[in-house]
């Protein structure tokens, strides 16, 4: 019988996977090499979404960079927003007072929960589980809710400003957060009761796209892809800002590498989010949220109109724009995706020198190729889910 | 050179000659190293025991266009997980010769930054394994982010690429060529 088999002609197929897919976040290319279902290679093309976000920045002034920030990770434009302000503060040489940075850490983790919410929602749905995607835009529905009351937009919100924030939190919002997250909670725990044991959603997602650790650090990979690997790199633990020092949390550290436990990692950081929130919300200080400092933080209307001085710093900040010292520094806070650094090189005029974003999933993306061999073609959804490329980020 | 902090005297000790200047802006850790020899440079910086630099976050460039000489920088961002230090190396590359040594072999990691500074600087890396546009498409005419690169400069169209066993409509590839043809007797 084997003898007679005639030799089939066999090739590889090559097949261009996007910009545009239905089960793709994100307008990225994958070009695959296919043998029939395992893909033996893949070569990611990106940059669909480039905007010039770095020659941008060089044309605005500092404080006009902040919506162009919001606009990088826009799932949590916030943590974009309070990364940029922290690094050109570091320029300046100033601190926030303490109110303003637990209202920092409030805004960041209510941001990592939108993000973390989206990104886990999206990839349950793509596999199938439409009701845990619903439930999770459910969730962060309500998250949108309380950003809106507070800054004004659900999604690129501009809140943060050099040397503060745009205004102090309303009255009702600690009511309007712990009112949240008991619905977060309990829509969570019907998640994790639809998904963690279901075997459908495991076979899927477990020891798939898995990569190792030493692979995962060689990749400079960061955040909770590399926490599923196993190694604990937190950079609120290991660099902290802000008042995460004064916090207690812990951070999900996996161990197989592999989706599930990504997903594992991203949900565990939910509940550590909403640890901090309900902990900086108890622990929040009476106080200014700007720094008291008039070249940098506009003065109050009764002042501007009311004195000379409060005239003339209004005046130079909305002319000339704030003026950062000469110098080059580099910040870095944990985005949704990981150690979202900038690099910000100031000659001492009003626009930056030179704006650099370490982006966490341009650099993950490196390794989407090495997840993927070897796995099939229906492996790349739930594996690119988990990774959570923003396109604004990756490409900026 | 003022009084260097023992962390960065340290590593003026391994790397000698190679370091050229140490400074701390800002509570930051900033080495200057020489192109020459670079990949060993980084090489000792992550496998020597005591500094361990094991994790590469971040390579970037910088152009210095008529600010100072030579033209690029290329920055990069070390990390060492296991003392929880941050190291910053800058690199000078001259105008003329914007070559430096790649480091892919080092930290797969590289590939996409170096590629990324390729297409916006123009700066190449050598023995890089695929040096090519990442950000922006292979018909790009420039590198946008030096600072001789107009703002809102246009880029010329391009004729649709043809692939083989596509489609390729030719009647709109026709149009496009006569339409640079009379521009070019036009001039």
């Amino acid at each position: 019988m084997k003898a007679d088999t005639p030799e089939l002609p066999h090739e590889i197929m090559e097949l261009q996977m996007g910009p545009s897919h239905p089960a793709t976040h994100g307008t990225i290319k994958f070009n695959l090499k296919l043998e029939g279902e395992k893909v033996l290679d893949c070569d990611v093309e990106l940059g669909f979404l480039h905007r010039g976000f770095d020659k941008s920045c060089e044309q605005a002034t500092w404080t006009q960079v902040i919506p162009y920030t919001d606009r990088l990770n826009y799932a949590s434009s916030l943590i974009n927003n309070v990364g940029y302000a922290l690094a050109v503060e570091k320029l300046i040489g100033a601190e926030t007072p303490p109110r303003c940075q637990y209202i920092r850490v409030i805004i960041s983790e209510l941001a990592r929960l939108f993000d973390h919410l989206t990104c886990c929602g999206m990839a349950a749905s793509e596999l199938g589980a439409i009701t845990v995607g619903f439930y999770m835009i459910e969730a962060r529905e309500l998250i949108t809710r309380i950003i809106e009351n507070l800054t004004g937009a659900r999604l690129t919100v501009t809140y943060v400003r050099i040397g503060g924030l745009k205004h102090d939190l309303p009255e009702d919002f600690a009511e309007r957060v712990t009112a949240a997250f008991t619905t977060i909670r309990k829509l969570l725990d019907d998640c994790d009761r639809l998904l963690s044991r279901n075997r459908i959603f495991l076979d899927r997602m477990a020891n798939v796209g898995v990569i190792s650790k030493e692979s995962a650090l060689d990749h400079s990979l960061t955040g909770p892809i590399l926490r599923a690997t196993g190694v604990d790199y937190d950079v609120r633990k290991a660099f902290p800002y802000l008042v995460y020092a004064k916090l207690d949390f812990e951070v999900p550290v996996g161990s197989h590498g592999d989706n599930y436990d990504r997903f594992l990692c991203r949900l565990g950081e939910i509940q550590q989010s909403m640890k901090i929130v309900e902990q900086a919300l108890r622990q929040l200080p009476v106080g200014p949220v700007w720094i008291d400092d008039a070249r940098f933080v506009l003065p109050e209307k009764e002042k501007v109109y009311g004195s000379i001085e409060g005239l003339m710093h209004h005046f130079k900040i909305i002319m000339e724009g704030i003026q950062v010292p000469a110098g080059e520094t580099y910040s870095a806070v944990e985005g949704g995706n990981g150690e979202l650094g900038f690099y910000i090189v100031s000659d001492g005029g009003g626009k930056p020198y030179r704006l650099r974003v370490r982006p966490p999933c341009f650099i993950a993306m490196g390794a989407f190729a090495e997840m993927i061999k070897g796995y099939m073609v229906a492996d790349i959804v739930p594996t690119f889910g988990m990774m959570n490329m923003i396109g604004g980020e990756c490409d900026r | 050179m003022a009084e260097a902090s023992p962390q960065l005297q340290q590593i003026q000790d391994r790397l000698g000659a190679k370091v050229l200047s140490l400074t701390e802006p800002r509570g930051d850790q900033v080495v200057a190293l020489d192109r020459a020899g670079l990949r060993e440079s980084f090489r000792l910086l992550k496998e020597d025991p005591e500094l361990s630099f094991n994790f590469l976050s971040d390579i970037t460039a910088v152009d210095y266009w008529h600010k100072q000489e030579p033209r690029f920088e290329v920055v990069y961002q070390l990390v060492s997980l296991q003392q929880r230090r941050r190291l910053r190396v800058r690199v000078a590359v001259p105008e003329g010769d914007a070559v430096v040594d790649s480091l892919t072999p080092l930290w797969r990691g590289a590939n996409y930054l170096e590629r990324e500074v390729w297409d916006l600087y123009g700066i190449r890396f050598s023995d890089h394994p695929d040096l090519r546009r990442i950000l922006l498409y292979d018909e790009f005419v420039g590198h946008p982010l030096r600072k001789d690169y107009p703002v809102n400069q246009c880029q010329p169209r391009v004729p649709e690429r043809h692939v083989d066993g596509t489609f390729v409509d030719e009647r709109s590839r026709n149009k496009l060529l006569r339409l640079q043809k009379t521009l070019a007797k036009k001039n």
